[in-house]
């Protein structure tokens, strides 16, 4: 068949525990017929601190791979062919630095870095507005992304520098024209910047922008998504074309990667995620014209904790079937020409560009993260989901409709049916960083990180100085602390005070649980209490899952509660200090990094070092059943996990919890 | 009443001087009473032992100006300069968001965030809970608790119009923070509507043209209200640059010795008569003589706190 179009890439997001347990687990997939690497790195490389700061304290190792110094990139990419791999890094704050120490194990090697090949995802606008991963200000972090387009242009010239995404913000809740404008507008805001630096020659910069890929996000209503899709090709088109003159049409190519909804996954009933997953495929790779590069599928046990090897094979083999099994590769585009798809195509591309007016009518995407308005809306759209799902207005199955089932067998594995990562990870790399310091020439670290530190004032390029840095055995929080010092840290907006609330809507005649229900409950306890019911919400450690805080602290309010939010990434002092500050009667933390069973101790602790014992804590998010006994009787009065979907019940849970405690 | 160190079996005494001695369980313990839907004995007496003689005279800073002119970014700078000349600081962040159903998202004090481990600064959230003219109810009963326990005491609410005038009713000292390139404020501050405060500070001033632009303005709006005294500051939140300035202006408006004590008298009576006002109606003020023989008999009358002062009033007015 030689028509037969070639398949998209298929991909596995991953690495966990060390760098060595990563680089086994790489050169397994790759001995499978995998073709290029996709880094999953912990939250502590990904925000820049060390393993033995006390930020990291139970995340290091457990939702990727920790790289903390030059040897730990040794050992990740350890007997792989550096020159011929395609590694793609989901790195952001962190980016020039993971590329100086990619580029330095290349150099360590005798290989030229023009031959390397990958992607640093590099999209700081999402970070603030969704995935949490940001340090700087976003002007600093601006310049520091443009630092790596216009080093790779010229040194790299096979890298990805960037990669927009808006798979991150679907996942927070955004609506295909939020997904779509957002993303284009923060693509625009980065080519800007970066044409605005000067330092990328003129007729090099239709490169730059041909460079630029995106990553999208493919949820359930999958005709929507498809459309989605052919409008995002043909607005970037535009764009590439009036904005930046780009005459070669395949430097305007809309590329981009994809990787389907995960938020639409459900704890119940965890086997029809399958369903759901092979559904959200199709809507990226039914058009030809509007086809995914490269396509990373979740697995069953998504809501439940980390996937094993074999879950995350159970989803390739579902890209398999579809590339190799069905006839889809045999036949040019099915959509052009249809008058419906059209419709929804020409409705779509009116929306989007009001939304891009609009973002430029605030001032900008720099502005509208800084001031919240874009966030604001995000929390909207995520509320509004919510609600649908609550009033029975969206159907999930399992969820909100068919919720009777026989016992799952897939999650009745003495694991739980997920991957838990050894505590002893955390330990065993804070040993190897205490070796590696040990080891190293003191006078060059503090020699390259001094001319860092004059790179990143004087504004020029940090990437050489960073590669110097990476070679002298400078690590991830060295790094890190010169850059907060230099530009200052940043607490993105919330977004949450400023979201309107969702009208109360109709509930059904016979709903028990309406906001109403909530309501009362509320004034009943702040009667019994005798001051109105007082809730601090919390996000201890460096998850920077936000969707269910947002949700909650915004549904407490509209139903009477004062609630305290100051946003992700706070230590447990820090939680415990508001608590105190503000004479909280329930502290509630919002876990979904799987660290809970280290940092609500630390919680606790802290509240209680305080005084403040009589507090009840209630803790919510991805909290593997088998933990739920060990957090009760560290006196968590209650945990909800995502199938608590019903938030006028939790919060009407709340509210009894907070009368029980407090009554005069 | 409602917290674990059993506040009722302490003795007025003993809580007042916990709280002069800055600890934040007192601290806390004591605006959670003043937040209760019925308002205790104790708790008044605790606040009128708590009024006289504070710790530093024109302790209590009120920072105002419209909705995302810069105030918290600044109000963390402030705090910041504060700490390292040694002072502790009490901050109340009044937040306007309260809703219909009472509830209040309260994310301001997001924005100002001590160095980890710092107990020398205590940030305390207040909704505002449709109180006119921005402050919540208890706002006056909760500053004194603040300036008892903290060298200084910041206030930051949202506002352009009545709320300065509330606002000035609880601070020593009145910032108005201006946007630059924003024609409303610089029109209120010509309009002349506004007149008690004591500083206008200049936003963002990292802007560059259009912070200079303002401050020019400014100072021609002042001069035509016949207040060329007014120290017009230029200050950003974000690169710290002018706080050093806004310190040294607030130092050298603070009132002190005598003015002070004047000046504090004149709050009291102030919060007095508005709270009667409130809570008698105006026909009862009337019956006395209106506002200003109030005032004259409130100010003769000495009260030992806002307390004292109501009761008094209640005395004078049912
Ligand atoms: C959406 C999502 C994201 C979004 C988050 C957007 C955002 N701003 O929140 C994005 C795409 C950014 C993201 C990124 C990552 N994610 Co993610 N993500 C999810 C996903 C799909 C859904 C979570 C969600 O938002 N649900 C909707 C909200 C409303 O539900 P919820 O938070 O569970 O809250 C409910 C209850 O739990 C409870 N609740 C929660 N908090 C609180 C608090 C209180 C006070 C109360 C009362 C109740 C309560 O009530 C809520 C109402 O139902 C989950 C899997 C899943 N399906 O659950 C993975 C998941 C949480 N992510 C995971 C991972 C690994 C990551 C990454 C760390 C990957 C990486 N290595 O880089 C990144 C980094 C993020 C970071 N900075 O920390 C893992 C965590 C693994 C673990 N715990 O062991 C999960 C479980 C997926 C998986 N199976 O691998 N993710
Ligand atoms: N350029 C610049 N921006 C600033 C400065 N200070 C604050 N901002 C920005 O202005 C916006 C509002 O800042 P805040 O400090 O929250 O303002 P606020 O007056 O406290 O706002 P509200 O409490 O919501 O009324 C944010 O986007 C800040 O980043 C500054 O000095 N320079
Ligand atoms: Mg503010």
């Amino acid at each position: 068949m030689a028509t037969r179009d070639r398949p998209w890439l298929m991909r596995t997001y991953s690495g966990h525990s060390s760098a060595a347990a990563s680089n086994a687990l790489y050169r397994e997939n790759l001995s499978r017929g995998q073709t290029g690497l996709s880094v999953a790195f912990d939250l502590p490389t990904q925000t820049g601190y060390d393993a033995d700061d006390p930020r990291s304290s139970g995340e290091v190792g457990k939702v990727g791979v920790p790289i903390s110094h030059l040897g730990d990139m040794e050992t990740l990419m350890a007997d792989i062919p550096i020159e011929r791999m395609n590694t793609s890094m989901t790195i952001n704050a962190t980016a020039p630095w993971l590329l100086a120490l990619y580029i330095a194990v290349a150099e360590k090697r005798g290989v030229d870095p023009q031959l390397l090949r990958g992607t640093t995802q590099n999209d700081l606008v999402k970070e603030f507005l969704s995935r949490g991963t940001y340090m700087l200000p976003p002007a600093a972090s601006l310049k520091l992304q443009t630092d790596v387009v216009a080093y790779t242009v010229e040194h790299l010239p096979k890298w990805n520098p960037v990669n927009i995404c808006s798979y991150h913000l679907q996942e927070a809740g955004a609506t295909p024209v939020l997904e779509v404008s957002y993303a284009l507008a923060n693509a625009m805001c980065l080519l800007d910047a970066a044409k605005a630096r000067g330092d990328v020659p003129a007729e090099a910069f239709p490169r730059v922008v041909g460079r630029v890929s995106f990553f999208v996000n493919a949820g359930i209503r999958f005709v929507e998504e498809l459309v989605k899709l052919r409008v995002m090709g043909s607005l970037w088109d535009r764009i590439c074309r009036e904005r930046y003159g780009v005459t070669d049409p395949k430097l305007r190519r809309f590329r981009y990667g994809v990787q389907v909804n995960s938020l639409g996954l459900t704890e119940p009933q965890p086997e029809n995620n399958v369903y759901r997953i092979a559904l959200e495929m199709l809507g990226v790779v039914l058009s030809k014209n509007a086809r995914a590069r490269a396509v990373q599928l979740p697995a069953w046990n998504e809501a439940l904790g980390l996937p094993r090897p074999w879950d995350q094979q159970w989803s390739l083999r579902l890209q398999q079937i579809v590339a190799h099994e069905t006839d889809l590769l045999d036949h040019g585009d099915l959509f052009d020409g249809s008058h419906e798809i059209a419709r929804l195509e020409t409705a779509l591309t009116a929306e989007v560009d009001e939304q891009l007016a609009w973002i430029e009518a605030i001032g900008g995407v720099l502005a509208a993260v800084d001031s919240g308005a874009m966030k604001a809306r995000l929390v909207e759209a995520g509320a509004a989901r919510l609600s649908r799902i609550e009033s029975g207005e969206q159907t999930v199955i399992g969820v909100n409709a068919f919720t009777e089932s026989a016992p799952s067998p897939l999650a009745q594995s003495s694991d739980g049916g997920i991957l838990t990562v050894d505590p002893a990870a955390e330990r065993e790399q804070i040993e190897r960083l205490d070796a590696f310091r040990q080891s190293r020439d003191d006078a060059r670290v503090t020699a390259t990180l001094a001319a860092l530190r004059d790179a990143a004032v004087a504004g020029a390029n940090i990437m050489p100085a960073s590669i110097a840095c990476a070679h002298a055995g400078v690590t991830t929080g060295e790094w890190g602390a010169v850059m907060r010092d230099v530009f200052g840290e940043y607490r993105a907006p919330t977004g949450v005070g400023a979201a309107v609330s969702q009208r109360a809507r109709p509930a059904p005649e016979d709903a028990v649980d309406g906001l109403d229900k909530a309501r009362a409950a509320v004034e009943r306890a702040t009667a019994a209490i005798g001051r109105r019911l007082k809730l601090v919400v919390g996000k201890p450690g460096l998850d920077g899952h936000s969707n269910g805080a947002e949700q909650i602290a915004v549904r407490a309010r509209d139903a009477g509660i004062e609630v305290v939010y100051q946003g992700i990434r706070l230590t447990p002092h820090e939680i415990a200090r508001c608590a105190e500050e503000e004479s909280a009667h329930v502290v509630g933390l919002s876990i979904l990094s799987g660290s809970h069973n280290v940092l609500v101790p630390a919680v606790m602790d802290a509240l209680r070092a305080r005084g403040l014992d009589r507090v009840v804590v209630i803790v919510g998010g991805i909290i593997p059943d088998g933990d739920r006994s060990q957090l009760e009787s560290l006196g968590v009065s209650r945990v909800f996990t995502p199938s608590d979907f019903d938030l006028n019940r939790i919060v009407t849970e709340i509210a009894e919890l907070g009368a029980a405690q407090w009554a005069e | 009443m409602e917290n674990a160190a059993e506040p009722q079996a302490l003795d007025i005494t003993a809580r007042a001087q916990a709280i002069r001695a800055g600890s934040r369980a007192a601290v806390a313990n004591a605006l959670a009473e003043l937040e209760a839907t019925r308002t205790r004995p104790e708790t008044r007496a605790l606040v009128d032992a708590l009024y006289p003689s504070p710790r530093q005279p024109g302790a209590v800073i009120g920072l105002t100006g419209p909705p995302g002119v810069g105030k918290s970014t600044l109000a963390s700078k402030l705090v910041a300069a504060w700490r390292s000349a040694g002072r502790t600081v009490g901050v109340m962040a009044v937040d306007p968001s309260s809703r219909g159903s009472g509830g209040a998202l309260l994310g301001d004090r997001t924005r100002i965030r001590p160095a980890a481990d710092d107990d020398g600064v205590f940030v305390r959230s207040l909704a505002a809970r449709g109180a006119l003219g921005g402050l919540s109810p208890a706002a006056f009963e909760a500053m004194v608790v603040l300036r008892a326990a903290f060298d200084m005491v910041l206030v930051e609410t949202v506002g352009v119009g009545q709320s300065e005038t509330d606002i000035a009713r609880v601070a020593d000292v009145t910032v108005v923070a201006v946007q630059p390139g924003s024609g409303d404020t610089l029109q209120f501050i010509k309009s002349g509507l506004m007149e008690s405060f004591e500083l206008l500070v200049v936003t963002k001033s990292d802007l560059g043209a259009p912070a200079r632009r303002a401050h020019k303005d400014l100072k021609v709006a002042l001069s035509l209200l016949g207040r060329s005294d007014v120290e017009v500051v230029l200050a950003s939140g974000t690169d710290g640059s002018g706080v050093e300035p806004l310190v040294a202006a607030i130092d050298a408006v603070r009132p002190a010795g005598q003015d002070a004590v004047r000046a504090r008298a004149e709050q009291l009576t102030a919060f007095a008569t508005a709270a009667a006002t409130r809570l008698f109606g105006t026909l009862a003020i009337a019956r006395v003589g209106g506002r200003r023989a109030l005032q004259a008999k409130l100010a003769a009358s000495a009260p030992a706190g806002p307390y004292d002062a109501l009761a008094r009033c209640e005395e004078w007015l049912t």
